[in-house]
C-alpha cells in the first residue's frame, strides 16, 4: 500500500527535477498517443523536439520561429505567475491579449498613413493599456464585490472574441480591402511595424520585452517588498493579513500587471508575425501561457525555459503535421498532458512516498 | 408579434439542458468540497465521444451513454491527481479543460460535417400539437425530462438521505468526516465521476441534439457558464434549474433578436450571455452573508489524512 508522508520542507531537488521528469513522461505518453494515431512514435517525438533545432533541412526556418513563438508565451506567463503565486487566478489572458492587440492596432490605424517613429511606442502603450483595462474588470469586481475572478476573467475572453469579430469585419476593417474582413496590414507599413531586429533570429520588440519582463519579474519577486507580499499572501493568507498586506492592492497589482503584459504581447503579435487584426489572429497563447507559468514553477527563469520548450512543441507540431500528417490538435492534447504530469509530480516535492502499512501509533 | 413567447419557452428549455446537466453535476462535486474547473473539458469530451458513438452505431441513446462515460473517465484523471496525488484543484481543473479541448479536437477531426442520427421526441406529435401546453411540456426529447428528474433526484438525495448528509459532511469538514470514519477520498472520487458523467451527457446533448454536428471548440464556454450557475444557485439544486432556464431564455432570445435584425450590434448580442453571467455573479457575490453561508466550507481545500 502506498502512502504519503509530508516533508517538513519542500524538496528542492524535486522542485527543480519534476519539470524535467514531466517532460520525459509526456514524451513517453505522447509517443503512445502517436502510436494510437497510427504514427511511428519515435519519429514523431524526434520531429517535434529535435528536427526544428538540428535538422539540416528545417532548422534554418524553424530556429527563428522559436523566439517568435516563445516571446508572447513568456511575456504573458511572467504576468500570470505573479497572480498564481498570490492565489489570484487570471485565466483570461487570451481576452487581455486580444483587447491589447485591438487597442494598440486602433491607435496605429487612427494615425494612418503617418510614418512618425513615435507611433509604434504609442501603440505599445495603447496595447498595454487595453490589456490592463480588460484585466481591471475582474480586479474591480473581485476587490469590490468579491466576485470570483477565475470565472469573470475567463468569460471576458468570449466577450473579447465578439469584439474582435466586430473590429475585424466592421470598424477596423481595411477600407481598401475590397470588403474582406481584416484590418490594414500593420507589419508592412513603416511606423506601425514590429520588425525583425536581427535578421534570421526571429528577434522582435516583443521578444525584447519578454526578456526585460523576466529580469524585472526576478527582481520584483526576490528583491522587492511587493514580491515578498505576493509570496506571503499565497502561502499564508492569514499571516499576510496580520503583516498588513493589503489584499485589494495585490489584486489590482497582479491582475493589472498580467493584463498589461498580455495586452503588449497581443500588440507585438498583430504588428509583427500576425501582421493585421483578423477574426482569428489569436492562436491561444493566453491559455498556453498558463501551462508555461506552471511548467516554469512560477519562477521567472523557469518560465523563460518553459516558454522556449512550449514554443518548440508548437513548431515541432507544425512540422509533424507537415511531414507526417499528425493532426494539428494532437499538439494541444500533448501540451495538456505535460501539465498533468507536472501537477502529478508536484506531490513528490511536498510529500515522501512510503510503501507498506503504517506502523501502529 | 416579433417573438412568440410559447416557442421561446419551448426553445429555452432545450437551450438550457446542456448547462443544466453540467451544473447539477458540478453542484454535487462542489458539495463534496471539490472545485473542478474542468467542466468545459469534460463537456467537450462528452460531446465528441457521444457524437462518434452515435454516428458509428446509429444509436443516439448509446451516444448519450458513452458521452457520459467519456466525461466521467476524463474527470477521474482530475480525481486521481487532486485526491490521491494532492495536486492544486484550480490548476488541475484548468489542465483538464486544456487537455480535453485538445483531445476532443483530435478525436473529432474526421467527424466534421457529418450529421448525427436524429433523437426523437418522447411524446407523440399529437400531444405536442396541443396549443400552448403542447410545445412547452410535450415537445422535447428524453434527455430534457431526464435533466429535470436528475435535479429532483440530486435535491432529494442531498437533503433527504443519509448518503447526502455524508456527502455534505465531507464537503463542510473533511477532517471531521474522516474522524467519523467516512472514506473522504472515495466519496469525493464518486462525486467527481458523477459530475464528469453529467458534464459529458450535457456535452453529448450539445453535439447530438442542439447543434447537431461536431465542430472544434463547440462548447464555447458552456462549461464555464455551468460553473457560474452553481455559484448563482448558491449550491441549491432547484435554483440551478431556475438559473439554467433563465440563462437559456437569454440565449434563445438573443438568437431571435439577431435573426430579427433589431438594430442592436451583433457583437453585443453575441457577448450578451457571457456579460449577463458576469452581472449575475456580481449580484450574487456582493451579498456577503448569503454567499458565505452557502458555499461548502472545505471547497477547494486539499485533504491529506495524517495518521
Amino acid at each position: 500500500m502506498m502512502r504519503l508522508e509530508k516533508r517538513p520542507t519542500p524538496s528542492r531537488a524535486w522542485i527543480a527535477g519534476a519539470p524535467v521528469l514531466a517532460v520525459f513522461l509526456t514524451m513517453v505518453a505522447g509517443g503512445i498517443m502517436f502510436a494510437a494515431l497510427g504514427q511511428a512514435p519515435l519519429e514523431a517525438i524526434r520531429t517535434i523536439f529535435w528536427d526544428p533545432l538540428f535538422s539540416e533541412t528545417f532548422a534554418s526556418y524553424s530556429r527563428p520561429q522559436l523566439l517568435l513563438k516563445a516571446g508572447p508565451l513568456i511575456l504573458i506567463a511572467i504576468g500570470l505567475s505573479l497572480g498564481f503565486r498570490a492565489g489570484i487566478w487570471n485565466i483570461g489572458a487570451e481576452g487581455q491579449y486580444i483587447m491589447g492587440a485591438i487597442c494598440g492596432a486602433a491607435f496605429g490605424l487612427a494615425l494612418y498613413p503617418s510614418e512618425n517613429p513615435l507611433i509604434f511606442p504609442g501603440m505599445i502603450v495603447a496595447g498595454a493599456l487595453g490589456g490592463w483595462a480588460w484585466a481591471m474588470i475582474p480586479a474591480v469586481l473581485r476587490a469590490r464585490f468579491r466576485t470570483n475572478e477565475i470565472l469573470v476573467s475567463l468569460l471576458l475572453v468570449y466577450v473579447a472574441e465578439a469584439i474582435l469579430a466586430s473590429a475585424a469585419t466592421n470598424w477596423l476593417r481595411n477600407p481598401e480591402g475590397s470588403g474582406f474582413p481584416g484590418s490594414r496590414n500593420l507589419s508592412r507599413h513603416p511606423g506601425t511595424d514590429n520588425p525583425e531586429l536581427i535578421a534570421g533570429t526571429g528577434m522582435h520588440w516583443g521578444v525584447v520585452a519578454a526578456f526585460i519582463a523576466v529580469i524585472l519579474g526576478y527582481i520584483l519577486l526576490n528583491r522587492h517588498i511587493l514580491g515578498y507580499q505576493i509570496k506571503l499572501a499565497g502561502q499564508a493568507p492569514r499571516a499576510a493579513r496580520f503583516a498588513g498586506v493589503n489584499p485589494g492592492r495585490l489584486i489590482f497589482l497582479c491582475l493589472g500587471v498580467s493584463g498589461a503584459l498580455a495586452g503588449m504581447a497581443g500588440l507585438f503579435e498583430v504588428a509583427g508575425p500576425a501582421g493585421q487584426i483578423s477574426i482569428d489572429f489569436n492562436v491561444g497563447y493566453g491559455f498556453t501561457a498558463i501551462i508555461v507559468a506552471f511548467l516554469g514553477r512560477l519562477h521567472p527563469v523557469g518560465i523563460l525555459f518553459a516558454g522556449l520548450l512550449m514554443a518548440l512543441t508548437y513548431i515541432g507540431g507544425e512540422l509533424a503535421q507537415l511531414m507526417m500528417g499528425v493532426p494539428a490538435p494532437a499538439i494541444q492534447a500533448f501540451q495538456g498532458m505535460l501539465l498533468f504530469f507536472l501537477l502529478a509530480l508536484d506531490v513528490l516535492a511536498n510529500y515522501r512516498i512510503k510503501w507498506g502499512r503504517e506502523a501502529a501509533a | 408579434m416579433l417573438i412568440d413567447p410559447v416557442t421561446l419557452i419551448a426553445a429555452l428549455i432545450g437551450a438550457s439542458t446542456p448547462i443544466l446537466l453540467a451544473a447539477i453535476g458540478e453542484l454535487v462535486v462542489e458539495k463534496s468540497g471539490v472545485l473542478n474547473l474542468g467542466v468545459e473539458g469534460m463537456m467537450i469530451i462528452g460531446a465528441v465521444f457521444g457524437f462518434m458513438v452515435a454516428v458509428n452505431t446509429g444509436s443516439p441513446t448509446l451516444g448519450f451513454i458513452m458521452g457520459a462515460v467519456g466525461g466521467a473517465g476524463l474527470s477521474l484523471i482530475f480525481g486521481v491527481l487532486t485526491q490521491i496525488l494532492l495536486s492544486n484543484q484550480v490548476a488541475t481543473g484548468l489542465a483538464l479543460t486544456l487537455f480535453g479541448l485538445g483531445l476532443a479536437a483530435l478525436l473529432g477531426e474526421p467527424y466534421a460535417g457529418i450529421n448525427p442520427p436524429l433523437t426523437g421526441n418522447l411524446f407523440p406529435s399529437t400531444m405536442a400539437d396541443i396549443p400552448v401546453v403542447g410545445p412547452i411540456f410535450f415537445s422535447h426529447d428524453i434527455i430534457v425530462y431526464l435533466s429535470v428528474l436528475l435535479v429532483a433526484a440530486v435535491w432529494s438525495v442531498l437533503t433527504k438521505t443519509r448518503a447526502g448528509l455524508i456527502l455534505r459532511a465531507v464537503g463542510e469538514s473533511h477532517d471531521a468526516a474522516h474522524a467519523l470514519g467516512y472514506k473522504v477520498v472515495r466519496i469525493r472520487l464518486m462525486a467527481i465521476a458523477f459530475g464528469g458523467a453529467c458534464a459529458g451527457l450535457g456535452g453529448a446533448y450539445l453535439s447530438l441534439v442542439r447543434v447537431p454536428s461536431w465542430t472544434e471548440g463547440m462548447t464555447a464556454g458552456a462549461g464555464w457558464i455551468a460553473l457560474a450557475l452553481v455559484v448563482f444557485a448558491s449550491w441549491k439544486p432547484w435554483r440551478a434549474l431556475i438559473g439554467a432556464y433563465l440563462f437559456g431564455g437569454i440565449a434563445a432570445l438573443q438568437l431571435r433578436l439577431q435573426a430579427a435584425e433589431v438594430g442592436v450590434p451583433v457583437a453585443l448580442l453575441d457577448a450578451s450571455p457571457y456579460l449577463i453571467t458576469i452581472l449575475v455573479l456580481v449580484l450574487i457575490s456582493s451579498d456577503r452573508t448569503r454567499a458565505a453561508l452557502n458555499a461548502p466550507a472545505a471547497l477547494g481545500k486539499v485533504f491529506h489524512a495524517s495518521g
